[in-house]
């Protein structure tokens, strides 16, 4: 069956577009990441144009944060003031990267450097969670070099010192500022929530306690993605709802059932089941953009009339 | 008086003898609804040649053509620069229609003179206009050539020649296929009559083709409302998130 979607203004196979939801919907279950670094270049895949699938992107990540947010909200393990700051500067960074995004696309590169990024950042994700899992899985000697979390680092002899309460920290603001800043620009350039970026940093760089990164960052993602969204439909008219309630649907579905198979599958055989697909789709952007194409023609529609 | 009655039928004269056979003719459809699932469509497009008296030697031809609404586009063209293919050159293409279709008695040329094709505006390359190419790219004809190849590989142009049928110099008919891929607007038919290489009658009919239902409330509000189109985008994803854990939830207690 097909689907006429308005905004993108293609036909799809709705079968196709729950398809895509349902694999990130399972993937999500299964590894408990977001999967917004997924969907998106798989919207390029079946021919979405690049600014509807990032737009898209960034609304389907708003729906599958919010039931995160709510758990981690009840369970008290949000700090809101790192939250807060994290969000003013993941603000500023979405509203630049919007700018970026709209110059981009006047000038017609815009389809270049949204794969470029993909290619940069799912490499070094894929490669870095195949090296750990491949460790994991020889079982390699257990040289865990946990992080002390009250060292002294660079981050913390910066001005503008601030009481972070829920986290037990008094660091500057001017690091979490710019974590917050990084996540809103990729948020508004590659319509993803930016947890992977996010968690690692909070962990070593800022040195939050484990048990409130998670739901802090989702409390952040959730906002800025927001945010992100209604930018773009304001700016470029390209976020397509029926498009979004379809993956949303899709994603939903997908991630019972990975909740389902991840209590059944080992963890270091999930993990490496991630990279390989990480990278796979990493592998396909990076052929799209080096080996000649067919046809090195291609039609752009200009502005916002479409 | 009469000198210039004289001269009122002279001029008159030679439009009375074009207007001797005229087109009437009529659609399957005068509107195209592009619904959720919409997957394409096909029109009907016939009529009949009308003449007050026996028609003059030579065969008729009958060309119909239906063309989409127009919008500039850019070409872009791909070069390699540091391993990587990317775009470097780009045409403006003023006016190209959204989607062009072809339809004739017989092989387009062997019935239309190339000074009656540049007239009329017939044949596809005729049907887009190129003005805007800046002056460092030397090959602009190359891009409008790409232009029609890529939307003739996404069934936007197509030329179907010798596909009316024509019965007894009168009575002709053919079939146009919709794409599901179309975008909406006021489609122009134009049926051509021609003999010896020279149009002799032609006649524009319209066929509309618009969203409805959701499809045309989500995109006029998407672009004369977009805080609400963006607001609205935010609710139904909250809900939707919302409410799926909490249906899931309820299933699994």
């Amino acid at each position: 069956m097909q689907l006429y979607l308005p905004i993108a203004e293609v036909s799809v196979s709705i079968f196709v577009l729950l398809g895509i939801g349902g694999v990130v919907g399972i993937l999500s279950g299964l590894f408990g990441v977001g999967g917004g670094f997924l969907i998106t270049p798989l919207l390029f895949f079946i021919g979405i144009p690049p600014p509807v699938a990032v737009a898209t992107g960034a609304n389907q990540v708003v729906a599958s944060s919010i039931s995160g947010v709510l758990a981690h909200l009840k369970r008290r393990t949000v700090d809101f003031v790192m939250g807060g700051v994290l969000l003013a500067g993941g603000l500023v960074g979405s509203a630049g990267g919007i700018l970026i995004f709209n110059h981009l696309q006047k000038i017609g590169q815009i389809d270049l450097v949204v794969q470029l990024s993909y290619v940069v950042f799912l490499g070094i994700i894929g490669l870095l969670m195949f090296q750990e899992s491949l460790r994991a899985l020889l079982r390699a000697k257990r040289t865990t070099g946990r992080v002390k979390r009250h060292q002294h680092l660079w981050v913390h002899r910066l001005p503008l010192k601030m009481k972070f309460r829920t986290s037990g920290l008094y660091i500057s603001v001017i690091p979490p500022l710019l974590v917050g800043v990084l996540v809103g620009v990729l948020a508004a350039i590659m319509g993803v929530g930016g947890g992977f970026i996010m968690v690692p940093a909070m962990i070593y760089l800022l040195g939050m306690p484990t048990k409130v990164v998670v739901g802090t960052s989702l409390f952040q993602i959730m906002f800025v993605t927001a945010f992100t969204t209604f930018m773009h439909a304001v700016t470029n008219y390209s976020v397509d709802i029926l498009l979004a309630v379809v993956l949303i649907v899709g994603g939903v579905i997908g991630a019972q059932i990975g909740t389902r198979m991840g209590a059944r599958l080992k963890a270091e055989q999930l993990r490496i089941l991630l990279a390989v697909v990480v990278l796979a789709v990493c592998g396909k952007l990076v052929a799209d953009l080096t080996v000649q194409p067919s046809e090195l023609y291609s039609i752009g529609y200009r502005g916002s009339g479409r | 008086m009469i000198r210039r009655l004289l001269l009122a039928l002279a001029l008159i004269g030679p439009l009375a003898v074009q207007a001797e056979e005229q087109i009437v003719s009529g659609l399957s459809q005068t509107r195209v609804s592009i619904t959720a699932n919409f997957d394409g469509s096909e029109i009907l497009v016939f009529g009949a040649v009308k003449r007050e008296a026996p028609p003059p030697g030579g065969a008729l031809q009958v060309i119909i053509t239906v063309e989409g609404p127009h919008a500039p586009v850019d070409v872009r063209k791909k070069s390699r620069y540091a391993g990587i293919w990317i775009n470097t050159e780009a045409v403006e293409v003023d006016a190209a229609p959204s989607f062009y279709a072809i339809a004739t008695t017989a092989r387009l040329f062997s019935i239309l003179s190339h000074t009656e094709d540049l007239r009329h505006r017939i044949s596809i390359p005729n049907g887009i206009r190129s003005v805007g190419a800046p002056p460092e790219v030397e090959d602009a004809a190359r891009f409008t050539d790409a232009l029609i190849r890529l939307r003739t590989g996404e069934g936007l142009y197509r030329a179907d020649e010798e596909f009316v049928a024509f019965a007894q110099d009168t009575l002709f008919q053919t079939a146009f296929r919709l794409p599901a891929n179309l975008t909406e607007g006021n489609y122009e038919i134009r049926i051509f009559l021609t003999r010896d290489k020279q149009v002799i009658d032609t006649h524009a009919k319209l066929l509309q083709v618009r969203k409805v239902g959701l499809e045309r409330f989500l995109f006029r509000l998407a672009h004369d409302q977009p805080m609400i189109y963006g607001v609205l985008s935010l609710v139904i994803a909250l809900v939707a998130g919302w409410l799926a854990s909490a249906v899931f939830r309820f299933i699994r207690s």
